[in-house]
């Protein structure tokens, strides 16, 4: 079991009343995998379909019925794998998890217990502040989704919906390697790019594509790790984060008043912010794992493999290297602009043969203003990516200042006509001919000969109300710093 | 018992096509006879107003020179072989009134072929027991009785109603399958012919499952050529089972040769067991000879293991067979007792629901997967398991088949054996380790006890060599020339 | 092994089967004798040996991932014990 190697973080730490507490977190992320059909069975999978519409014979578990497995959710997991820089099993075992829960209509779980088929990979946590720091991950393995129970809908019956149930997950362990909710956060959001990045997850928490099991603990730096509690099916990153602080609070007290936190299962109230124990009894869980009899270990090829890395997409760890290199930006902005593939996309379409610094300004700026705004994602953006280049160009030929660029961008959105023919219709060209900049300058000087007098007493600084009322008179089109210039020289005449 | 129920499989195609007699009035008389065989209990569910539906189309394929292989023939059904729209119970209350929405492959494999289903037979519950004794719908009469005593006797299981159900001439075969010896040990005790092939031979979709590594369907009848149609009919490849395999199914009826010259046949020294009776002995020496007579060579071998087999069989079979059973649960089929709370539905339903020999297998296996004896005793077993396989792989290089006795007994009374469930356990010493290595075995029947019982003898093939395996027991058949006919039967 | 009550109780637990009171003593006694019986195995070292899981030394055959299943909730309901609105109904279950 691998402990931090560094000493423990002194901003992570938590203050209790007998001292510094770590925390330390490890995830279980189920994902659902992205496919058609199920990962033992035919049937399909679609969120929101009309209840046991989408269950077969075998997720049903009719007697007699037995499973086949599908080679894509297979191929999934292998990339999601290799995305994780992570150890590829080229033998992998299914075993049967037995336990009763109406949902489970096999009174057993087709999982992996001892040879998965990832084995250990590795993930890059980006830090608010812009650090980076790396986190293991223990294995990745495939099995089936449980159905659904509604207890909500009657007072004396729960409802079983079974068209989840044989649904393919990849289960991805982490080491216990997360030190602060923060991290935590981080952990997920990047996993969830990762995902998304490779088309194996949509990574939808809200639909129940993604869902963590948060594992905490807590200790003194140094001591070995305490008793953990498992908050099950958080079905957010913000969950997550709020599950970890309360959950790291309630052990830290619990112990300081000479209590101590019992191994348990608990679930997230988001309502309450609380974690709280599941009323289920204090049985340990014996799931009697063993090789699942109607399936054969699970061979893959090395070609199979082979061809699955040949085809990786770049990943978002690569790309923010990649524009951190190539245009200059800083990790903070390259890590926002990689998070979604499709902003990343959109970035180098527009930053392509431009300043891409100035191209990522925009984007996180005005463009997820709007975006954010409106719901709206980045693939249905009113400016796509060609057309904010266009106004980039003009912007850098001078042809606009930067602040009529932020008029004509509003224009955009609304009329999503291209940024030169908004300047055109407006007549929104850069002054730069010095000829009305200095009549304006002048008219500017003479109508305000206190201002004048206050700026050469020795108020310096006045020059930027000279300046506003410069671009005041002349429609804000005026090149500001050419203003300046002749500002500057006229007034020390 | 009219001449047409008196007739094999063979017979019965043949004068099919030659017109001798039609479909419907070679089913109806199979339809009379299950029902005058009523006091043997070997059939849950009649089916005669579907057989007869069936009979009559296959009359018309007949006619119109469509005829498929076993076109017009009556079959009965395992109740443990899932059968569209009609009920199914694997001999359990568990199941209700279940109504099947689908057909097993196997079964739709012989519909398909053009058989004419008569009923679904009578079984030790989900296929736990040799004696089938155990079902929740009564014990099954054997259609022999001893010599002067008319007591009943067990058919043996768990395919005791299939088997006695050929044995009394109500069908012309019937499919059973066989986990450690429930059709080879029927066969024997009922004096008919039953095969269990190869692992992965027959889909299992579709069938009640007990232990999934063991489980193997398999067809009965009363001679070795009408087993070997209908084994032909029941085989092959098929995609929704992941341990079905991809071989061409060889013509069987082709196999029966009659040549067995320069074949060595093993005879393995540890089935000479403690305690063997006398005839038993007898009959396995007079297998070996006429196999002799025949042009084969036997063999000495040894097989080392043996004896740990049944210990294995005990610890594998019911460990796969408790999660195999976990769903019926009362939730989405079946029988289903009321409780306060969902835990208290489950205790009350499979309390219910389940048998006592069905409730001892599902937890011993809960048991020996339990946290802390998976090592100790399922891996072991699974372990010791290959060393039985091994045995086998290393008697092959020196033997093309092995010859054995089916059963250590003729069969025997109800309530004659104790109650202990280890004596019932030990109707299959001869027969598990077959299972076990996944291998084909056949029984045929080759004499009879000195009560007038009859005596079966087992031939054992390599993977995938059922036809070797006819071969042979189609010698042992010819040779043992086992004409007695059950007083018991319709 | 010998089997005591408990761990029979243990055992039905797991297994959700409803052991009558009465029948305990009876059922462990003969769950103790089938142990006994297959711990013959313990006269065995397989220490090298390898767990047969298959008969056949074959590779999982994997299907193309297409929809060809499902849609037939009829089907699925048709046995069903409790049923409403296309729902299996259990008593409700406190999480």
């Amino acid at each position: 079991m691998s402990t931090t190697t560094a000493s423990a973080e002194s901003k992570n730490l938590i203050e209790g009343k007998t001292g510094h507490w770590e925390v330390v977190i490890g995830l279980e992320v189920h994902a659902q995998v992205l496919s058609k059909s199920k990962l033992f069975s035919g049937a399909a999978i679609a969120f929101g379909a009309e209840p046991n519409s989408q269950v077969s014979l075998v997720d049903a578990a009719m007697p007699g019925m037995l499973p086949v497995i599908n080679g894509f959710c297979v191929e999934q997991a292998v990339r999601t794998g290799l995305g994780l820089k992570a150890q590829i099993n080229m033998r992998s075992v299914f075993d049967r998890k037995n336990y009763f829960y109406p949902d489970l209509p096999q009174g057993y779980q087709i999982s992996q217990f001892t040879q998965p088929i990832v084995g250990r990979g590795e993930l890059v946590l980006d830090l608010p502040g812009g650090e980076s720091r790396t986190v293991g991950i223990t294995r990745l393995h495939l099995e089936q989704d449980a159905g659904k129970s509604i207890h909500d809908q009657d007072p004396q019956l729960t409802f079983i919906d079974l068209n989840r149930s044989g649904t393919a997950l990849m289960e991805i362990v982490s080491e216990p390697d997360m030190r602060s909710a923060e991290e935590a956060a981080a952990y997920l959001k990047k996993l969830r790019s990762i995902l998304r990045y490779l088309g194996t997850c949509d990574g939808n928490m809200d639909e129940g594509s993604l869902r963590a099991d948060v594992n905490v603990s807590v200790r003194k730096p140094g001591a070995p790790f305490g008793t953990r509690c498992e908050i099950k099916n958080v079905n957010s990153i913000r969950f997550v984060q709020q599950a970890v602080e309360y959950e790291a609070r309630r052990q830290i007290e619990l112990i300081e008043e000479g209590g101590t936190v019992k191994q348990q299962t608990r679930l997230f109230d988001a309502n309450r912010g609380e974690t709280r124990a599941m009323r289920t009894k204090e049985e340990a869980h014996d799931y009697r794992y063993f090789p699942d009899p109607d399936l054969l270990p699970l061979e893959l090829e090395p070609d199979f493999v082979a061809r699955i890395k040949a085809t990786l997409p770049e990943l978002p760890d690569e790309k923010k290297a990649r524009f951190m290199k190539d245009y200059g930006l800083t990790a903070y902005d390259a890590g926002v602009l990689v998070a979604e593939r499709a902003s990343a996309d959109y970035f180098e379409a527009a930053a392509k043969g431009r300043d891409g610094k100035s191209a990522a300004n925009w984007i996180m700026g005005d463009l997820f203003a709007v975006l954010n705004k409106t719901g709206v994602g980045i693939e249905q953006s009113p400016v796509s990516a060609e057309a904010l280049g266009g106004m980039l160009d003009l912007l850098k030929d001078g042809t606009i200042s930067g602040r009529i660029a932020k008029d004509v961008f509003v224009a955009m959105v609304e009329t999503g006509k291209p940024a030169k023919v908004i300047v055109e219709e407006k007549g929104l060209k850069q002054i730069t001919d010095t000829g009305p900049i200095e009549a304006a300058a002048d008219k500017v000087i003479a109508d305000n000969p206190k201002q004048v007098a206050t700026y050469k007493g020795g108020n310096q600084n006045l020059i930027g109300w000279f300046v506003g009322q410069v671009m005041k008179a002349t429609g804000g089109k005026a090149n500001p710093g050419v203003v300046n210039e002749i500002l500057k020289k006229k007034l020390a005449e | 018992m009219s001449a047409l129920t008196d007739l094999t499989l063979a017979e019965a195609r043949d004068g099919l096509k030659a017109k001798k007699f039609s479909a419907a009035e070679l089913t109806d008389a199979h339809v009379k006879a299950v029902e005058a065989a009523r006091p043997l209990n070997a059939y849950i569910t009649e089916t005669p107003e579907l057989a007869k539906k069936l009979a009559a189309e296959s009359d018309a394929r007949i006619a119109s020179g469509d005829a498929r292989a076993l076109e017009g023939v009556p079959l009965a059904i395992k109740d443990l072989f899932c059968t569209e729209n009609v009920r199914t119970t694997a001999a359990s209350k568990i199941l209700g009134n279940f109504i099947p929405q689908y057909e097993s492959t196997v079964s739709g494999k012989l519909l398909a072929a053009g058989a004419v289903s008569v009923g679904k037979t009578n079984l030790d519950e989900f296929a736990m027991g040799s004696s089938n004794a155990t079902s929740a719908f009564g014990a099954v009469a054997n259609p022999w009785k001893r010599k002067g005593d008319n007591r009943p006797l067990v058919p043996g299981g768990s395919s005791g109603g299939s088997a006695a159900a050929v044995a009394a001439r109500t069908c012309l075969g019937a499919t059973g399958t066989d986990t450690g010896g429930s059709i080879r040990q029927p066969a024997a005790f009922c004096g008919i012919v039953g095969i269990k092939p190869t692992y992965g031979r027959c889909s299992r979709w579709g069938i009640v499952a007990f232990a999934s590594s063991l489980d193997q369907a398999g067809p009965f009848a009363r001679t070795v050529r009408d087993t070997a149609i209908l084994l032909r009919e029941m085989a092959g490849f098929d995609a929704k089972d992941s341990t079905s395999v991809e071989k061409a199914v060889p013509d069987f009826e082709k196999a029966l040769t009659g040549d067995v010259r320069g074949l060595r046949i093993g005879i393995p020294k540890e089935y000479r067991m403690d305690g063997m009776s006398r005839e038993i002995e007898d009959l396995w020496a007079k297998g070996i000879a006429w196999l002799k007579d025949a042009g084969a060579t036997p063999v000495d071998i040894s097989l080392p293991h043996t004896k740990y087999a049944l210990p294995a069989y005990y610890i594998i079979a019911p460990a796969e067979a408790s999660s195999n059973l976990a769903r019926y649960d009362g939730i989405r089929y079946g029988l289903r007792v009321p409780g306060e709370s969902i835990d208290d539905l489950y205790e009350n339903t499979r309390g219910a629901g389940f048998g006592a020999e069905v409730r001892r297998r599902v937890m011993i296996g809960t048991y020996v997967l339990s946290a802390g004896y998976y090592d100790a005793y399922y891996l072991k077993a699974q372990k010791v398991r290959s060393l039985i396989a091994r045995d086998f792989e290393e008697a092959y290089k020196k033997v093309d088949a092995i010859l054995t006795p089916t059963a250590p007994s003729a069969a025997f009374a109800l309530g004659e054996k104790s109650d202990d469930p280890i004596t019932m356990y030990l109707n299959d010493v001869f027969t598990v380790s077959v299972n076990l290595a996944g291998l084909p075995g056949i029984s045929v029947p080759a004499g009879l006890s000195s009560d007038g019982l009859p005596l079966g003898l087992q031939v054992i093939g390599r993977p995938f060599d059922e036809e070797t395996v006819f071969r042979v027991a189609g010698v042992v058949e010819s040779q043992a020339k086992f004409t007695a006919k059950p007083d018991g039967a319709a | 092994m010998s089997l005591d009550k408990a761990t029979v109780a243990r055992i039905a637990r797991l297994a959700r089967i409803k052991v009558p009171a009465g029948e305990e003593d009876a059922l462990a006694a003969d769950l103790s004798r089938i142990l006994a019986f297959v711990e013959q195995l313990n006269e065995l070292d397989c220490t090298d040996v390898p767990p047969m899981t298959s008969s056949e030394a074959m590779k999982l055959r994997r299907r193309a991932d297409e929809v060809t299943d499902g849609g037939i909730p009829e089907k699925v309901l048709a046995n069903a014990p409790e049923a409403r609105d296309g729902y299996f109904t259990v008593p409700k279950v406190v999480e």
